[in-house]
């Protein structure tokens, strides 16, 4: 219950006939982290999980988990095992019998199987249910279940396909701490697909942004947050504003970006030619209205929406050639400067909260 | 006031009328329905049993109250051995219409990728049902005959020397055709439950190092149990009344219950047929009962 493997995706492919699901992507997850598939549905992230788990077969590339490549071997000889979306327990079998399943498959005696079946929902908490029948427990307790199902194989890596996609938001956060200390206990490697980005965050060790079968950014979250990749990356963590732009002036890592028809911005963060095509992402709680404290960290746009959230007051504003920018200002900054819709309001940021994305070279 | 007060009685009375009509259109809405069963279905097995209990003769039936019939039915030894006949061939033709049913819809659910191409091939699997019973038996005719398709194959390539005899006119061709008539009873009811089985669960079996046999024991026919009572249930109830493919297909040498019935009519011992229904009827029912005991199919319907 102590190892924990290492997975290491090596330039694989997953083709469908004549349709690309996964383009030669390359990952490495340490052992014992926790890592997060993350990405808009059809992305490819299920697919690539399947793929580790030994349910997809591989186009081209390799697949080692620990000190071997499991590239061709079968689900069970891979020391994985995976918790499917619909958790997939077995309806016509017990608590303790589904959990108790590979060890039958195994070969193992009934007492000896029931048995070990049951410290493993006691690790769960499960224990009282032994012998319900899976309609009879609610979504949480069947998550439950399955995961005691999927450990007791004693797997090396742990494969998590949406697993708290079908339950109610509160149960969600329950669950997911639950899943956070279940990792950090058994010390074994976790991958968990989803499509959450709070959910990423509040889990992962890496984060792994997914996007049209291609990896867009794989990195600690807080590196994915602060400063995303690309700006799909920036785009789908929703915290950034994506400015599209062409390089004006470029000293060192600082760049000035025009905009079609628009104003000039200032971005740090990447060193682009003169003339490039480049993406600047600025952090929607950064933005303050006032006047920018030197030229390129702000523009003036007319207020197009309010959204009263409580703690924050979301703003869209168009202008300088930017539409629908989102700025997130504090409901006691928002409410000593209130603006109405159709104002013209002066919005600014510091020099470090505009910074230069990357693309992805396909 | 006078108007107003007249007003309210009508109201009111409207409102009776509306609640006895909302209380009876329950009724109403069922009335077809139990009017048919209680006509085609409750008073012709009330008939049969109350004939059942009637006095006879050569040419007349005599309304009474005597237990003679079922007294003669069940005294005789040539009533139990058809009884046994006609058990044995719903046990043997049961067997095998749920080896081959089974077979079939599993490889329809599970092995056929498309959905259309699962329903184009159930309907090739229903095509033979646009043609009669009788045909499709009689069919087995020119096949199975002393000089019919099989046996002068068998005799051209040399492997027998005389037709074999025991292919048609036997209970081998009775079984046969029979398991012709009722294996679709089998599949529909199987593919129908292996269609509905989640497709993760075959992968969570996998997952768990499960072989796809130990898959196909421990998960597939434990979830299609309640498909097998059914198409169990059909095959059994049409074997145990089948009169006309036990008839043409033995060539009269052997018998079951509802050809024993037949003949019973065609000699107008009415009462004797009747009492002979009522137990066999008993006796299905019976039957579907210790199915129903065994395998729960409320979920399937």
């Amino acid at each position: 219950m102590s190892k924990a493997a290492a997975i290491d995706i090596a330039s694989v492919t997953k083709v469908y006939g004549g349709t690309t699901a996964v383009h030669a992507i390359s990952l490495k997850v340490p052992a014992g982290s926790y890592c997060c598939l993350l990405g808009p549905s059809g992305c490819g992230k299920s697919t690539t999980l399947r793929m580790i788990a030994g349910h997809e077969s591989i186009t081209s590339g390799d697949i080692r988990l620990g000190n071997a490549v499991v590239t061709d071997l079968p689900p069970a000889r891979r020391g994985t095992a995976m918790m499917f979306q619909s958790y997939a327990l077995f309806p016509h079998l017990d608590v303790t019998d589904n959990v108790a399943f590979s060890l039958k498959m195994k070969g193992v005696a009934k007492t000896e199987r029931r048995a070990r079946a049951l410290d493993m929902l006691k690790l769960v908490h499960m224990e009282p249910y032994a012998t319900r029948r899976p309609a009879q427990l609610s979504g949480g307790q069947q998550q439950r279940v399955a995961l005691a199902r999927a450990l007791i194989t004693d797997p090396e890596a742990l494969l998590l396909d949406e697993p708290l996609s079908a339950l109610d938001p509160f149960l969600k956060i329950r669950m997911r701490a639950e899943l956070k200390r279940l990792q950090t206990t058994l010390g074994i490697t976790f991958v968990h697909v989803t499509h959450s980005q709070e959910e990423a965050m509040a889990l992962a060790d890496i984060i792994v942004v997914m996007n049209e079968g291609r990896i867009e950014q794989a990195a600690h979250p807080r590196e994915v947050f602060e400063r995303p990749a690309t700006a799909f990356v920036a785009r789908f963590m929703g915290d950034h504003n994506v400015i599209p732009g062409r390089v004006t002036a470029a000293d060192g890592d600082r760049v000035t970006v025009a905009v079609p028809d628009g104003g000039a911005f200032a971005a740090t963060g990447g060193t682009r030619a003169v003339g490039e095509s480049v993406d600047v992402a600025v952090r929607t709680d950064r933005v303050r209205i006032g006047a920018p404290e030197a030229p390129g960290l702000g523009f003036t746009g007319i207020v197009d929406g309010i959204e009263y959230r409580g703690a924050t007051v979301k703003l869209t504003v168009s202008g300088a050639g930017v539409t629908d920018f989102t700025a997130i200002l504090s409901d006691a900054a928002f409410f000593a400067a209130p603006v109405k819709v159709g104002d013209a309001a002066p919005l600014a940021w510091g020099s470090e909260d505009a910074i230069v994305l990357g693309r992805l070279h396909s | 006031m006078t108007a107003a007060a007249d007003d309210m009685t009508a109201g009111s009375t409207g409102r009776t009328r509306a609640s006895i009509f909302a209380r009876s259109s329950a009724y109403l809405q069922a009335a077809p329905l139990a009017i048919i069963l209680g006509c085609f279905l409750l008073l012709p097995i009330v008939m049969i049993a109350v004939v059942s209990f009637w006095d006879y003769d050569f040419a007349q039936m005599y309304p009474d109250f005597i237990t003679l019939n079922y007294a003669e039915t069940l005294g005789s030894w040539v009533t139990w051995k058809t009884y046994l006949n006609t058990l044995r061939y719903a046990a043997i033709v049961w067997a095998l219409t749920l080896f081959i049913g089974f077979w079939v819809a599993y490889y329809l659910a599970f092995h056929i990728r498309t959905t259309t191409m699962q329903m184009v091939l159930f309907l090739v699997c229903t095509v033979p049902f646009l043609t009669s019973n009788i045909i499709r038996m009689i069919s087995w005719i020119p096949v199975l005959g002393r000089n019919g398709l099989v046996n002068s194959a068998l005799v051209g390539a040399g492997i027998v020397p005389a037709p074999v005899e025991w292919l048609l006119y036997s209970d081998f061709a009775v079984v046969l055709a029979m398991v012709h008539l009722y294996t679709l009873f089998m599949v529909t009811p199987i593919f129908n439950t292996l269609m509905r089985i989640d497709r993760s669960l075959v992968e969570a079996a996998r997952d768990a190092g499960a072989t796809s046999w130990q898959i196909l024991w421990n998960v597939i026919i434990p979830l299609a149990k309640p498909g097998m009572a059914i198409g169990t249930i059909f095959v059994v109830t049409l074997v145990m009344a089948d009169f006309s493919t036990v008839q043409v297909m033995s060539g009269g040498q052997s018998a079951s219950v509802a050809l024993m019935m037949k003949n019973q009519m065609s000699l107008l011992q009415y009462p004797a047929a009747a009492a002979n229904a009522v137990v066999l009827l008993v006796l299905v029912l019976l039957m579907v009962a210790g199915i129903l005991r065994i395998v729960d199919i409320r979920k399937e319907l």
